[in-house]
């Protein structure tokens, strides 16, 4: 059954140089199997750790006795043991998205994604397939195309993987009937083609019998096809094809060792570089030609894709980490609206209109995302109408960066198209997302240059434009505290607007409800009409609960650097509830109001607001004060 | 254009590289923790691979039990000489102080020297993110292992709250006064260890090699008499042997292995035609079931 060129212990024992040598030269393919327990894909993978040798005399031994203890193929050794243990984790309650399993043989080392789980099925399955060359699709031969392996299909497609192997397991129960495997394969074919998978090589195996595994099986002469390990084992690698790419390269760390030397550090993603070469710095555009690719040990005659190197530049021009080195002829695009698809991968679901951190190449800028367009039933692949996106569901929407960022589409790089989303105060990665293009708007639309600046809007009010931006919860007293701000501000003959939370939600907001999204709409919202009035040279004043820190701090980065001015107004909850002036408080104890600020819905105080102004122990007009004593000094 | 293909070696070799760069970029105050093994061998070669020409832009540091081989501590002081790189050296003061030995104290020797010990050396220097040499192939419960392990302010590993890694992207944010430990040989097997260890003639610890040493047995361990501390029974004489060892730790709690390999390839002979797994030599991993588990949770790597 085991095929013996994967035993190769005699070359080992008569010439270990021999040995090692053709170990040198060994390459590496990543591959990811999709299938449930039921599919037999712990035993298939266990099949491939036994038949390549990774499994030492001990651990045979253990599975030996394992397998009779409480196996599932009676007294046959049972391979799932090997790999399994991941079910006794998940009911601790620990997460698992991905187990890794590493096997090798003459020709190659292989990884194997292993993603256990039902539930969390989508969000591991990305995980695994997102650093997988190939896949393998197991379907059970007794039941044929069913909807996990539509969804496995989807997800492998989606995540960009070319090579797919389509492996018909369990051949042996169904007596290698060659009928039954053709109308599999037929069925597969039709949907695979529905969802854009271009081509996939179907295999009848058994990973319990071992047949076409390691090699051709007497059992299906009717098969003529690649067994599934010396497929694995010649299969063109997509860091090959990366090669065949014009040159990228994330700049990931600058080299500054002394004066004399300034080298850019990065994994190539695409590519091939090498000294002598046109290259360009993006965003900046700036070009220079390639002088040495450094190495220990000596430089080096080229770098290519997938490989960590070092070059150096023969002009000094500004070239930072996260910034993109390309071949000068053949520029990435450069945008700060793309439309992307987005796996949500956390408990708290997505909030459209919240800043969340983009981390893309070697970049982390600040991002948006807009409400989704659609979302995906990965299961039938229709698409539903959404408003946000949860745990484990794939959905379209369009993201807006904070600044213009090089990127290439998902299609044609991973490296450039693919990018996560984090959490901006729990640091979590909540979300994965692949680029599909840049939006047209972003391209065409260019910021309007006017002569009058907004410089000379404040000149001539002979005012420094500020947003004083008071939050608090619900009752702190931040409208009082506005008003006598204005009124002191207008006595001094500075010109100011003030925007209040109630007055702004009865026009520019009225669309606008109190659910979390709707809140952080609220927010950008008015901080986009302060950033305006600035311009136009203003003092803006303004009154929201704000509760959201990344709301705020959003805001903040809207603005001119040192025009925000964010004053916490701080009265304890207790305080504010015994004022309770418009009775808000009383009726949403009585669960009247939903989504109450301190209520049902949490308040983020500032971690170091400009001010924070205790009500408890200071008059409105002493507020006033404070604040003004800040804005001119 | 001709395209060069990348082996094994080398793709794991550039991924390892990229972890480190990222974690250099990304975090405030680095360290590499430096236990003296291959594992940790091989991190420090591609250190200095990563950042060259710079030293690499962190300090090692040896959470020190007293109890390791002597040609370990030679190696160590060497080795860090040899990169430019500061070593700093750390022994818990309370285990110092009590005399916690592996002979008389059991898995406790491990809680204070290694467990302690590496939590008080971190809150000490103040460092947010260390390069641990685990690999996923060692034992089961690695598999799953994260690159970028997270921490809590007092270092304990939330299993619930890890996060998934997609893609070259690693989320290396944070809080203030949680870390991580960062693990850029995740991907390596024990062969490619060897192989790489072959292949870039990196120094390692002559321990891994055959020679005539003293050793007597303790619950079916080859042991190895290193110095004068070892507690020999009445009348007990150590043997000289001809022994390696294939993973290198505590003296007193290394088993040995009987061999005549002297040389690299014959060790990755020996290693390829051995019939058991590399952790059997150990003492910690056969407490308890799902001990390794244990221990990370309460902040061992």
């Amino acid at each position: 059954m085991t095929d013996p060129i994967y035993k190769t212990d005699a070359l080992i024992a008569q010439d270990i140089d021999a040995y090692l040598e053709t170990h040198q030269h060994k390459t590496m393919l990543r591959f990811i199997t999709c299938g449930s327990v039921d599919d037999g894909k712990s035993t298939l993978i266990g099949r491939l750790l036994y038949d390549s040798k990774m499994i030492f005399e001990d651990q045979l031994a253990a599975l030996e006795a394992d397998s009779k203890r409480v196996g599932t193929q009676g007294q046959e050794i049972d391979f799932a043991l090997l790999v399994d243990g991941l079910a006794a984790e998940r009911e601790q309650g620990i997460t698992i998205d991905v187990a890794y399993r590493f096997f090798a043989t003459e020709k190659r080392k292989f990884i194997v994604a292993d993603t256990p789980g039902h539930e969390q099925y989508t969000r591991n399955m990305v995980t695994g397939a997102s650093t997988a060359d190939l896949a393998v699709i197991l379907i059970d031969a007794r039941k044929g195309v069913l909807t996990q392996t539509r969804r496995h299909s989807y997800l492998v497609n989606l995540l960009g993987i070319k090579n797919i192997v389509l492996a018909v397991n369990k051949m042996d129960l169904v007596g290698y009937d060659q009928a039954l495997f053709d109308a599999i394969v037929a069925d597969y074919s039709a949907f695979a083609a529905s969802i854009g998978i271009e081509s996939f090589t179907p295999m009848p195996i058994s990973g319990f019998k071992g047949d076409n595994i390691t090699a051709p099986s007497e059992n299906t002469p009717w098969y003529t096809g690649p067994s599934l390990l010396p497929f694995l084992e010649t299969v063109e690698l997509d860091s090959t094809v990366d090669q065949r790419k014009p040159f990228r390269m994330p700049v990931q760390w600058v080299n500054r060792p002394n004066l004399d030397f300034r080298g850019f550090s990065g994994l190539i993603a695409d590519g091939v570089v090498r000294p002598g070469d046109e290259v360009r710095v993006l965003p900046s555009g700036k070009t220079s030609t390639v002088s040495r690719v450094v190495a220990l040990g000596g430089d080096l005659e080229a770098g290519v894709a997938g490989e960590s190197v070092t070059i150096t530049l023969a002009d000094e021009i500004d070239c930072s980490r996260g910034q993109v080195i390309v071949a000068a002829k053949s520029p990435l695009e450069v945008s700060d609206q793309f439309e992307a698809a987005v796996i949500w991968m956390d408990e708290h679901e997505m909030v459209p209109g919240r800043a969340y951190w983009m981390k893309i190449g070697a970049q982390t800028v600040s991002a948006s995302i807009g409400a989704p367009k659609y979302e995906v039933n990965v299961n039938t692949q229709e698409h539903l109408a959404a408003k946000t996106l949860d745990l484990n569901s794939i959905g379209v929407a369009n993201i807006t960066t904070d600044r213009e960022i090089p990127f290439a589409p998902y299609t044609e790089s991973r490296d450039l198209g693919g990018f996560i989303l984090i959490d901006k105060m729990t640091n979590a990665t909540v979300a994965a997302g692949i680029i599909h293009f840049s939006l047209r708007r972003a391209q065409n639309i260019h910021w309007q240059a006017t002569d009058i600046t907004r410089d000379h809007h404040a000149k001539m009010k002979h005012q420094k434009p500020a947003v004083v931006w008071l939050t608090g919860l619900s009752g702190s007293g931040k409208s009082t505290i506005a008003n006598a701000l204005e009124k002191k501000l207008a006595r001094m003959n500075r010109h100011t607007f003030l925007l209040d939370g109630d007055n702004v939600r009865h026009g520019l907001n009225k669309d606008l409800g109190f659910t979390e999204a709707d809140r952080v709409e609220n927010v950008r919202r008015v901080g986009e009409v302060a950033k305006l009035m600035t311009d136009a040279g203003l003092i803006v004043v303004t009154a929201f609960i704000s509760p959201f820190r990344s709301e705020r701090d959003m805001v903040r980065g809207m603005m001119q650097p040192g025009e925000f001015v964010e004053v916490f107004v701080d009265t304890p909850l207790s305080v504010a509830e015994e004022r309770d002036v418009k009775g808000l408080y009383a009726k949403a104890r009585a669960g009247q109001l939903k989504n109450f600020t301190g209520i049902d819905s949490p308040y983020e105080a500032p971690e170091s607001p400009e001010l924070r102004i205790d009500t408890t122990s200071m008059t409105p007009d002493e507020a006033a004060e404070i604040i003004i004593a800040r804005l001119i000094p | 254009m001709s395209v060069k293909t990348l082996t094994h070696l080398q793709r794991l070799e550039a991924e390892s590289i990229h972890i480190m760069r990222e974690v250099v970029s990304e975090a405030q105050k680095p360290v590499m923790l430096y236990s003296v093994g291959k594992d940790s061998a091989v991190m420090l070669h591609l250190a200095k691979k990563a950042f060259y020409p710079s030293p690499p832009p962190f300090p090692l540091l040896h959470v020190d039990t007293t109890w390791k081989f002597q040609d370990m501590y030679k190696l160590r002081d060497k080795a860090a000489r040899d990169a430019g790189m500061e070593l700093l050296v750390y022994q818990n003061p309370e285990a110092k102080e009590k005399g916690i030995n592996p002979f008389d104290h059991g898995s406790l020797h491990t809680d204070m020297w290694k467990t302690e010990g590496l939590k008080q050396a971190l809150d000490k220097y103040g460092f947010d993110a260390a390069f641990g040499g685990a690999r996923r192939d060692e034992e089961k419960s690695r598999a799953k292992e994260r690159v970028f392990s997270f921490r809590s302010a007092n270092h304990r590993w939330d299993p619930k709250n890890q996060r998934p890694e997609l893609w070259r992207l690693y989320n290396a944010r944070k809080n203030k006064g949680e870390s991580m430990r960062v693990f850029p040989i995740s991907n390596w097997t024990e062969l490619d260890i060897w192989q790489y260890i072959h292949l870039e003639g990196i120094e390692i610890v002559p321990l891994y090699f055959s020679a005539p040493r003293p050793t007597v047995t303790r619950d079916g361990l080859l042991l190895m008499v290193d110095d004068n501390r070892f507690p020999l029974n009445p009348g007990e004489e150590p043997v000289m042997r001809s022994v390696r060892f294939r993973t290198l730790g505590c003296y007193p709690l290394t088993g040995a292995v009987e061999s005549n390999a002297t040389t690299l390839p014959e060790v990755i002979q020996e290693m390829l035609l051995t019939t058991t797994s590399e952790r059997q030599g150990r003492a910690i991993d056969h407490d308890q079931a799902a001990s390794m588990e244990k221990k990370k949770q309460e902040g061992y790597f």
